[in-house]
């Protein structure tokens, strides 16, 4: 065998010796990862093979098992410690399983979490990161970062048709200085033009609609840029479930197998440096995988296939590997159809090549299926089949090139004990200036890449292909819709779809808050549009820095913590998640750039009547403008004091025990009809979603202050400005005004302004003098005009 | 009257199919989505159909130019039986990349006389564009006879829609037999080149032409993607009411049941 495959020595090797074959090979294993391996084939009285070691690596990665989340770690806390057996277990699973919402079908369990949409269909959502990638080659990163969570919903139960792409982009800023950008790392305009045209180019073609999603800067993105790419599937609810069955055989179907990718698993798990070659990144071919779609889901509902996957991270060794994990596969890689020949058995196991599927076909319907994908030019290739021997078995020409036992590379993984820390900052006063000029700061504000209008990249997307968008990204006169609403054409009767996120740069300063704000965003973005605070799921993807700093993973526990806490308080479940870790870079100097602690929330609910659904803009001059919520002088982190250049200052804390009786009651009232106009605050606090609501529907808005219901806040900059969590702005009818407040009896509501027809903003500011007043041309120019394509 | 049998072409790439069955079936017709290659193998007859539709996508990737691949298998190794069912006077549609597909087979302008060459261009603004515009219905086409001179709305999506004719002999003879369909136009249904009511920056702000017999349509806005209320944009404004991507179809499966 020794033409074809390589063994390993790893015997009696030391430490420091087994760290550098770890380097030297790209595995991203740890001393005792490579300890465990060397002690297992030391039972097994021989060295591994390079194809053993590779599976092992892939296996073991952080990006396919997430080992930090679920290691053990000791945990001090303000100089009390503690500790947690598993985190993950402990906090968002628990949370879970506590709830046990009767919509949830399949959580955490299969490529994507699976709720309820009515009797019939069940919906699959799943949002993964591509940011290692996007950095190095920001086209090529990011369109396969789409094609990749594609797959992922299409192989998740017998396959869910994709109905929805969601993305969320964090970039470092646009107008950063060329001549201080560290080596190694691309300009962030180039990172933004190429990942926005990578994921327009991927999802326009595969005929799946782009119609959600967010885009923050900050320094803190500069070498490491963060891609969230989510898709949201449909699917009959009979097509839940699978399982292979020895005997079935291994199908590969989709593209065929390069050099491409080699390694993206294991350089994922890693940090970032000058240097990194571009092989790492896959080569995506939207039409191919379209094709692939296409006939998959003719094939789901013929049940030519018992069970499938996609092939990710890791390629092969781990879609079989995973696929085999309790049966056992022989595989003979020979087969696997190439783009070209000189591949290694190796490289074959673990190419990452995009658009490729891996099936588990009953052998009765070998003929049918094959035949089903000639039909419409589909590769489609036999490798091997399942077994009941517990064991992967790779082959190459008639040769064993490897044996792994499933038991072994699912669980021989060592649990580490981690070190995590926790101090809690103590908030710094803030001074505010003594004078403000609201209006201008409102203006700064609305032209703030963060809030500004995202137009130009939104048209980019198809947002309206396969004709179900109904509450499209853009509303009224292209103003900035909370959430996307779909009305699946294949189910019948009013229910609609709603999907939304949330999203801050709260984490630097408190963790905690930083995800229940996130949680909170997500929930109200859902509400504001109609769907169902009662009915809702949410999904976590969590972007940290160097969890090998124990104040990073400490910052990584208060965050998990907010989601068990948020997530039972608001009776709504996490139903799938992904961490992506050691998003930092090291420049030449060796200076760590890390991003900041990031947790993205994507939220799915559905809304019961689609008809009654309401989007931001201002509908009718003459409506009361309510305040729902309460607003606190909690200006930490908020875009006003970033304006300023301030720092300092309470970050929102998030009330959830009132907040959801506020979503209750509004879901309520929205559902009644008894709502024009609804619009959350988020970025730039009340004056920001007043003014929004003004220009997008071109009507003006008089607000009066005093009128608020404002308690201890004393500087008219903190009501405007704050970003304090589960508000709401709402427009209703004069006679509904009585209607609209018995349903929110008892949560804190104020009628503080109305809608006019002349098109400007006014505010009377706490002290009875208008503070603001402003054409809405004017506010809607500095919105519209400020980020450059 | 029975129900049309519609058949919908699809290939790789092709993905309004499954929108455009949709909005078939509620227009009355009975629509079959069908693979090219099963044309191709002659397992079904486009002579069996009273209708074809090809509908938008990026078929084949869109590789060498917007429907060129699609438009070359056509004419190389179908062109008998397409343009026979055209010339029969059967009704053809092409939505956006079928547009392209259709001017590209030479289906379109399809003048009695011959001459004249079309194509669907990149945008003025060089990318891909998602927008709703306002169309004034125009010519003399029997396919759009539910819609005469009325001004509609329907959403354009793509990166390849500027249209253009190989000189302004062609323009005029569009013009003068009526077969230009649809033209990009302000609210109030006058015809413009102002972006981003011409959101491509189309000659004469053509957006849908028709072959000279009419029964030929090619028309870059989505039909398909207008027919529910709720598919406006601005329907909880009250906007969007009458639904004109489904009176669209209605009015080509009117003629389809007709013929």
């Amino acid at each position: 065998m020794a033409a074809l495959v390589r063994e390993i020595r790893i015997d009696g090797l030391k430490r420091k010796a087994l760290e550098e074959l770890s380097r030297k090979y790209l595995l991203a294993l740890g001393p005792e990862e490579m300890e465990a391996i060397q002690a297992h084939y030391r039972g097994l009285g021989r060295n591994p093979t390079d194809i053993e070691l590779e599976t092992i690596a892939q296996t073991w990665s952080e990006h396919c098992i997430h080992k930090t989340f679920s290691s053990r770690i000791e945990y001090r806390e303000d100089g009390r410690t503690e500790l947690i057996e598993n985190l993950l277990k402990e906090t968002i699973f628990r949370a879970t399983r506590e709830l046990d919402r009767p919509y949830c079908l399949s959580v955490f369990q299969d490529n994507a979490g699976v709720v309820e949409l009515d009797d019939r269909y069940a919906l699959a959502f799943k949002v993964e990161t591509h940011n290692h990638p996007s950095a190095l080659e920001p086209y090529g990163g990011a369109g396969t970062g789409i094609g990749g969570v594609i797959r992922d919903v299409l192989g998740v139960g017998l396959g869910a048709r994709p109905i929805l792409n969601t993305d969320v982009f964090c970039f470092g800023p646009l107008d950063y200085p060329h001549d201080r950008l560290p080596a190694g790392v691309l300009h962030p305009r180039r990172i933004y033009k190429g990942v926005v045209s990578g994921v327009r180019d991927y999802g326009n073609r595969m005929g799946i609609p782009t119609a959600n999603g967010a885009i923050l800067f900050d320094p803190g993105f500069l070498a490491n840029p963060l891609v969230f790419c989510g898709t949201l599937g449909l699917m009959p609810r009979d097509s839940i479930e699978k399982e292979v069955r020895p005997g079935d055989l291994i199908l590969v179907i989709g593209g065929r197998t390069g050099r491409d990718g080699i390694h993206g698993a294991t350089f994922s798990s890693l940090s970032l440096k000058k240097g990194i070659s571009a092989s790492v990144v896959q080569i995506g071919a939207p039409i191919t995988e379209k094709r692939l779609a296409d006939v998959l889901l003719v094939a789901r509902d013929r049940r030519l296939y018992s069970s499938l996957t996609d092939c990710g991270a890791g390629g092969l060794s781990s879609a079989v590997g995973e696929l085999g994990k309790t049966t056992g596969a022989e595989v003979h890689l020979e087969k696997v159809p190439l783009k070209y020949a000189g591949l290694e058995p190796w490289e074959i196991w673990v190419s990452e090549a995009q658009e490729r599927m891996v099936l588990a076909v009953p052998p009765e319907h070998r003929e049918e299926i094959a035949a089903l994908c000639a039909a419409e030019n589909v590769e489609a290739t036999f490798i091997g089949r399942f077994t009941r021997t517990g064991e992967l078995r790779l082959c190459y020409r008639g040769e064993t090139v490897g044996r792994l036992g499933t038991d072994f590379l699912y669980r021989g993984l060592p649990r580490l004990l981690r070190q995590a820390v926790y101090n809690t900052p103590r908030p710094a006063a803030v001074r505010l200036p003594e004078k403000v000029d609201h209006a201008a700061i409102l203006e700064k504000l609305l032209s703030h890449p963060n809030i500004a209008s995202k137009e130009k990249v939104i048209r980019q997307y198809d947002h309206e292909v396969q004709g179900q968008t109904v509450i499209k990204p853009l509303a009224g006169r292209n103003g900035p819709s909370d959430a996307v609403v779909l009305k699946p054409l294949a189910a019948s009767g009013r229910r609609g779809v709603a999907v939304a996120n949330g999203i801050n740069l709260y984490g630097r300063l408190d963790p905690y808050r930083a995800a229940a704000n996130a949680i909170d965003e997500a929930l109200r973005n859902l509400t504001a549009v109609g769907g169902d605070p009662d009915r809702a799921s949410l999904l976590d993807n969590f972007c940290w820095g160097d969890v090998g700093d124990p104040e990073v993973l400490g910052a990584l526990v208060r965050a998990a913590r907010a989601c068990r806490d948020l997530s039972l308080a608001y009776r709504v479940p996490f139903i799938s998640g992904k961490d992506s870790l050691n998003n930092y870079f090291v420049t030449d100097d060796g200076r760590h750039l890390s991003v900041p602690p990031i947790l993205l929330v994507s939220s799915l609910s559905t809304v019961p009547n689609l008809e009654r659904a309401v989007t931001l803009d201002l509908k009718r001059a003459g409506s009361r403008l309510y305040l729902l919520g309460e607003t606190f002088p909690e200006l930490g982190g908020s875009h006003y004091l970033r304006r300023l250049g301030l720092e300092g200052g309470t970050v929102p804390e998030v009330r959830p025990v009132p907040a959801r009786e506020r979503m209750l009651g509004l879901h309520r009232a929205i559902m009644d009809g008894l709502v024009l106009s609804c619009h959350d605050l988020s970025e730039g606090g009340l004056a920001v979603a007043a003014a929004e609501m003004a220009f997008s529907g071109g009507l003006g808005l008089e607000l009066d202050l005093r009128r608020g219901g404002f308690k201890e806040m004393e500087r008219d900059d903190q009501v405007l400005f704050s970003e304090s969590a589960s508000r709401f702005l709402v427009e209703v009818e004069p006679d509904r005004a009585g209607d609209f407040e018995a349903r929110l009896s008892g949560t804190h509501l104020a009628a503080f302004g109305r809608v006019v027809a002349e098109p400007h903003l006014s505010v009377i500011g706490l002290g009875g003098g208008e503070i603001i007043r402003s054409s809405l041309a004017e506010l809607g120019r500095a919105w519209r005009d400020a980020l450059p394509w | 009257m029975s129900a049309p049998r519609v058949l919908i072409l699809r290939t790789a790439g092709t993905n309004c199919d499954l929108e455009t069955e949709h909005g078939f079936r509620l227009a009355g017709a009975k629509p079959d989505r069908v693979h090219i290659n099963r044309l191709l193998e002659r397992s079904v007859r486009l002579a069996d159909y009273q209708a074809l539709v090809i509908p938008g996508g990026f078929s084949y990737g869109d590789d060498l130019s917007a429907g060129k691949v699609l438009a070359n298998e056509l004419r190389l190794k179908l062109k008998d039986d397409l343009f026979a069912f055209a010339a029969a006077g059967r009704p053809v549609i092409g939505i956006c990349n079928g547009f392209q597909v259709l001017v590209k087979t030479g289906l379109l302008p399809g003048f009695n006389a011959g001459g004249g060459r079309l194509t669907l261009t990149f945008n003025d603004s060089g990318h891909f564009e998602d927008r709703w515009v306002h169309l004034r219905c125009a010519g003399a086409s029997p396919l759009l006879e539910g819609l005469r001179n009325e001004t509609i709305s329907l959403p354009v999506a793509h990166g390849e829609g500027k249209f253009l004719a190989d000189g302004p002999e062609t323009l005029e003879r569009l013009k003068a037999n009526g077969q230009v369909a649809l033209q990009y136009a302000t609210p109030e249904g006058e015809p413009t080149l102002e972006f981003p009511a011409n959101p491509n920056g189309s000659e004469a702000a053509v957006a849908a032409v028709t072959n000279q017999a009419g029964n030929v349509l090619g028309m870059m806005p989505h039909p398909e993607r207008f027919l529910f209320y709720y598919s406006h944009p601005r329907w909880t404004r009250g906007e969007g009411k009458s639904q004109d991507g489904l009176r669209l179809i209605r009015s080509f499966v009117r003629y389809a049941a007709a013929g």
